[in-house]
Order: structure tokens, then C-alpha cells, then sequence
């Protein structure tokens, strides 16, 4: 077909949804003058799960597994966005020990969520031992999310009102270890990439987004920060006892694939550190909210034991909590950028309506600009740098 | 099946043409990099070094249907993929086989709506459900396994 613009011949080249390297069902068209991207249109909608709508007709603590299945990839990011929507609503103020063990889940979860991008990014690039290298402390994470939960994804550990369980005996002696190992595997990965000549003449310089567009777009996360804006929620607006945390917002200064690439590997490191403090300074205590017996579920045993137990277990269980009428948005950085929930209630046991904001969402609407112009083969590593999880995308 | 080798020599063994032609295929599962949602992940973790799917002849995952033997649809199909999905399957050469992973793929798992196909099996053959939402490594390792021994009864098609 000839192009309007400049009058040249051009050609309509289709990848996905199902192509190797466009993380999940990512459908982009290209439109190639040579091997030169003149224009892109990324259709979405393949993942499309209608979990907004699923959700107004289940209670609140039974979305709690929905919201999980949104961004896959990191699920405890969903949890305590929604959660902490649900909290805000009924007015509750969580004793400390849950924020810290919050804090704890989030951040190993951002590293376990960047380690799958870094794995899947040099692996699209041509470096496939990159992979192999982090999927390896990757299951010494999911280890600790299965020993808390009892599952390895999606795990629903978090309960509106704090949580059911406490940490499991010998959970923080392997959390510790981790601590103490994973330093060393970071650096393992820099020595693979970060000064490899290949793998910065494939990035350096490429899928510039300025710090202006960005914010334009309304991206955010790693994306934003490697255009150089210091923007994240954890210090912008601190939530779940963040602010008593020391960590630094590492910033890039190009935009290009490259810097998003040194901006994720520091988060790394500080999330490391985050965690570390949030372990030192562990509070002892209840694990969740004691005075609110119409929320929080009595012990397993006194239900088992006690009539009067059985019949709130039961109550819970079956019906539910009302919420109070009114609606709110609550915000978290998720390891893509910032995740919203905006929930309404009626005062029911269900959400009268959930709409969440996704960070891959408006993350992925900067595609276009940043495919302009360059090369038919740089396309992927551009697609990769952005981090997109399409359930987070299409809901 | 019946057949019996006969070992004549250190080198040279009889068997059937049905059981030497099963051995070979059911050893080398190609899967498709078909990965979908969530158990796409568990699927690439069955692939990285700590569960390692290379032990079962399955390390080999294309990007294309033509070279490839099985499709793991991994995670929630919608209605706007299904169309994708069938076609991807027919491109595949025979034989094909098909593994429905997760409870997503095999049921519709939690999402009973009006966006997501209520299990793939509506639109392709399954040979081996997974359950699981994911599935762990080791379940899918589980279903490639029964894959293998389903291959093993299989009647030679040519």
C-alpha cells in the first residue's frame, strides 16, 4: 500500500497474538517502509477476562482470587491495592505487624516479578542463560510465597483486615538467607549484561521516550522513572507504613531501553534493602484486626470446638461483610507502575463496582511513539522494555 | 499393543514399526510457545533450570505451528482468542496432540462470564487435562508424562 504522508510504498507486517516474544497475546501491525517502522497500532482485547464485571457479583473477601489472576505476575500487588480499597471504605486501621509482613510480600514479589522480565527480555534479545539464571532465584521466592500460603502464584494470602495466618515457623531464617544470597545473583546478572557490548548496541539509544511524553501518556513505574522523573508512590504518596522505610527511587536520564534496564536492576536492590529493614524491625503481635469480629474469622479450632464460633465462621463465610455505601481510589506501586482501585460500594457484601487502573495499560499507549522510526528488529526489544502483562492490559 | 523386541545382537534389535515409530515421537515433544496467562509462567518455569522439561525430550519450544507437535494452551482463553487458537491448531502437522493446562483452559476455572471460553476443549481435541490454577512445574511435567504413555497405546498413523 502507498503511505499518505510520504507517498512510498509500504507494507503491513502483523506479529502476534501469538508470537514468542510479545509476552502473552499482543497483537501489533506494523507499518514497514523497508525495514523501518513508519507507523504501529497495538490491538489489544485478546486476553479480555471480564473480571471487573465477575467481580460485582462475588463478596468481597471471594475477589480477593479474582484480582490475583490480573497482573500474574505480581499478585500481591492486586491484593493490597484491593484491600487496601476495601480497609479504606470500612474505615480500618491494620495493626503494624501487617503492614511490615505486607511490605515484606510486596517487595519480594517486585523482585520475583522483575527477575521474569529480565529473564524474558535477554532471552528475546538472543542471551538465553540469562533465563536459566534467574529463573533459578526466582523459585527461592515462589519457595517463600508457598511456605506462607501454600501456593507458589496467585497465592491469596492477603485478607481484608490482615491475615489469616501468620508467618509459618522458619519462614524469616529462609527469608534471611535469601537476603544474604541474592546480592551475589545480582551482580551475577550485571556481569552478564550490563557491560556486554552486544547487549547495549542492542539497547542503548533505542525507544527514547522523553520525560515530557511520558507524563503525557500517563505512564508509570520503571518506564517513567527511566525518563527521568522521580515518581513513585511508595514515597510520593507512602501507603501501607512505607514511609518508615529507608530506599532510594533510582532514575534514569536517556529513556532508552538501556536505562529502563539499570532502572529495574536497582529497584532490585532496593527492594532488597526495604525488605531488610522491614525484617530487622519486625513487629511482634496480632495479625490482623482483633476488634472487628465481623470481619475477621475466629480461629480455626474455636470454630471447630465452639457452637458460637461455628455459627460466625459460618455467617462470614456464607454472607459475607457489609462495606459501607460510599466509593474511593487507592493507589500502589505496582512492579509496572502505579495500580488503582477504584471501588465503589452500595453498602452490600459486593462491590457495586471495581475499576482498576492498570499500569501496563497506559504503559503500553506509549508504544507507538517509541516503535517510530526505528528498526523491524528492534521492535521486540522495545515491546520487552515496556514489561506489559496482558491480563494486566486486558482484565 | 503385544509386540516384543527381539534382541538378535548387541546391535541390532526386531520390533514393530507401530512401537519404534510411538518411541520415537512420544521422546521428543516439540511444544508450541503458545502461552496464554498466568500458566504461561509456570510453563516457562518448567522450562528454566530448576524443573528443567529438557529431562522429558520437551526442551524444544517453537514459535511456529509447523514445527511443532503439542500445544499447551497455558491460561484463560477469551472469545476474541478462540478463533486464533483453532487456527494455530490447524496449522499444526499431524500428529498433534494437545494439552489443556490449568483449570482455565480445562473449564473456564473461576471465570464463568461472557468473556471466557467455558474450556478449550470446545474448540480443540484435548488428549491430557492439568489441573491447577496454575498448575505447579511438576503437574505439567505429570501431563507430559501421561501424554507420553497415551502416545505409547496410539494405533501408527501415517
Amino acid at each position: 500500500m502507498v503511505n499518505t504522508e510520504t507517498e512510498r510504498d509500504t507494507m503491513i507486517l502483523n506479529v502476534g497474538p501469538q508470537h514468542p516474544s510479545t509476552h502473552g497475546v499482543l497483537r501489533v501491525v506494523l507499518e514497514l517502509d523497508g525495514e523501518i517502522v513508519v507507523n504501529s497500532n497495538t490491538v489489544i482485547g485478546y486476553l479480555h477476562t471480564g473480571m471487573e464485571k465477575t467481580i460485582e457479583s462475588e463478596r468481597y473477601v471471594q475477589a480477593i482470587t479474582i484480582v490475583d489472576r490480573m497482573d500474574y505476575l505480581s499478585c500481591f500487588f492486586n491484593e493490597i491495592g484491593y484491600i487496601l480499597a476495601v480497609e479504606k471504605l470500612l474505615g480500618i486501621e491494620v495493626p503494624e505487624r501487617v503492614k511490615f509482613m505486607r511490605i515484606i510480600l510486596c517487595e519480594l514479589q517486585r523482585i520475583a516479578s522483575h527477575l521474569v522480565w529480565l529473564g524474558t527480555h535477554a532471552l528475546e534479545l538472543g542471551a538465553m542463560s540469562v533465563m536459566l539464571y534467574t529463573f533459578r532465584e526466582r523459585e527461592l521466592i515462589l519457595e517463600l510465597f508457598e511456605m506462607c500460603s501454600g501456593y507458589r502464584m496467585n497465592s491469596g494470602y492477603m485478607r481484608v483486615g490482615g491475615f489469616y495466618l501468620d508467618f509459618p515457623d522458619g519462614f524469616i531464617d529462609r527469608l534471611k538467607n535469601f537476603i544474604n544470597v541474592f546480592p551475589s545473583k545480582i551482580n551475577e546478572y550485571e556481569t552478564l549484561l550490563t557491560k556486554n557490548i552486544i547487549w547495549k548496541e542492542r539497547t542503548v539509544g533505542l525507544g527514547v521516550l522523553s520525560a515530557e511524553d511520558a507524563i503525557n501518556f500517563g505512564v508509570s513505574g520503571p518506564l517513567l522513572r527511566a525518563s527521568g522523573v522521580k515518581w513513585d508512590i511508595r514515597t510520593a504518596h507512602p501507603y501501607s507504613g512505607y514511609e518508615l522505610f529507608e530506599f532510594d527511587v533510582p532514575v534514569g536520564t536517556h529513556g532508552d531501553v538501556y536505562d529502563r534496564y539499570l532502572v529495574r536492576m536497582e529497584e532490585m536492590r532496593q527492594s532488597l534493602r526495604i525488605i531488610s529493614q522491614a525484617v530487622k524491625n519486625l513487629p511482634s503481635g496480632p495479625v490482623n484486626v482483633v476488634d472487628r469480629p465481623d470481619i475477621i474469622l475466629p480461629p480455626k479450632r474455636n470454630a471447630e470446638l465452639g457452637m458460637e464460633e461455628m455459627i460466625h465462621h459460618f455467617k462470614i463465610v456464607s454472607a459475607g461483610f457489609p462495606v459501607p455505601e460510599g466509593e474511593t481510589y487507592v493507589a500502589v506501586e505496582s512492579a509496572r507502575g502505579e495500580l488503582g482501585f477504584y471501588l465503589v460500594s452500595d453498602g452490600g457484601n459486593k462491590p457495586y463496582r471495581l475499576k482498576v487502573r492498570t499500569p501496563s495499560f497506559a504503559n503500553l499507549q506509549a508504544l507507538p511513539l517509541m516503535l517510530k522510526g526505528i528498526m523491524i528488529s528492534d521492535v521486540i526489544a522495545v515491546i520487552a522494555s515496556i514489561d506489559i502483562v496482558l491480563g494486566d492490559v486486558d482484565r | 499393543m503385544g509386540e516384543k523386541e527381539f534382541l538378535i545382537s548387541n546391535r541390532i534389535i526386531l520390533t514393530s514399526l507401530t512401537k519404534i515409530t510411538n518411541w520415537a515421537r512420544r521422546s521428543s515433544i516439540w511444544p508450541m510457545t503458545f502461552g496464554l496467562a498466568c500458566c504461561a509462567i509456570e510453563m516457562m518455569a518448567t522450562s528454566a533450570s530448576h524443573h528443567d522439561i529438557a529431562r522429558f525430550g520437551s526442551e524444544v519450544f517453537r514459535g511456529s505451528p509447523r514445527q511443532s507437535d503439542l500445544m499447551i494452551v497455558a491460561g484463560r482463553v477469551s472469545r476474541k482468542m478462540a478463533p486464533v487458537l483453532r487456527q494455530l491448531y490447524d496449522q499444526m502437522a499431524e500428529p498433534k496432540w494437545v494439552i489443556a493446562m490449568g483449570a482455565c483452559a480445562s473449564c473456564g476455572g473461576v471465570f464463568k462470564n461472557y468473556a471466557v471460553v467455558q474450556g478449550v476443549d470446545e474448540i480443540v481435541p484435548v488428549d491430557v487435562y492439568v489441573p491447577g490454577c496454575p498448575p505447579r512445574p511438576e503437574l505439567l511435567l505429570q501431563g507430559v508424562m501421561k501424554l507420553q504413555q497415551k502416545i505409547d497405546r496410539e494405533k501408527l498413523r501415517i
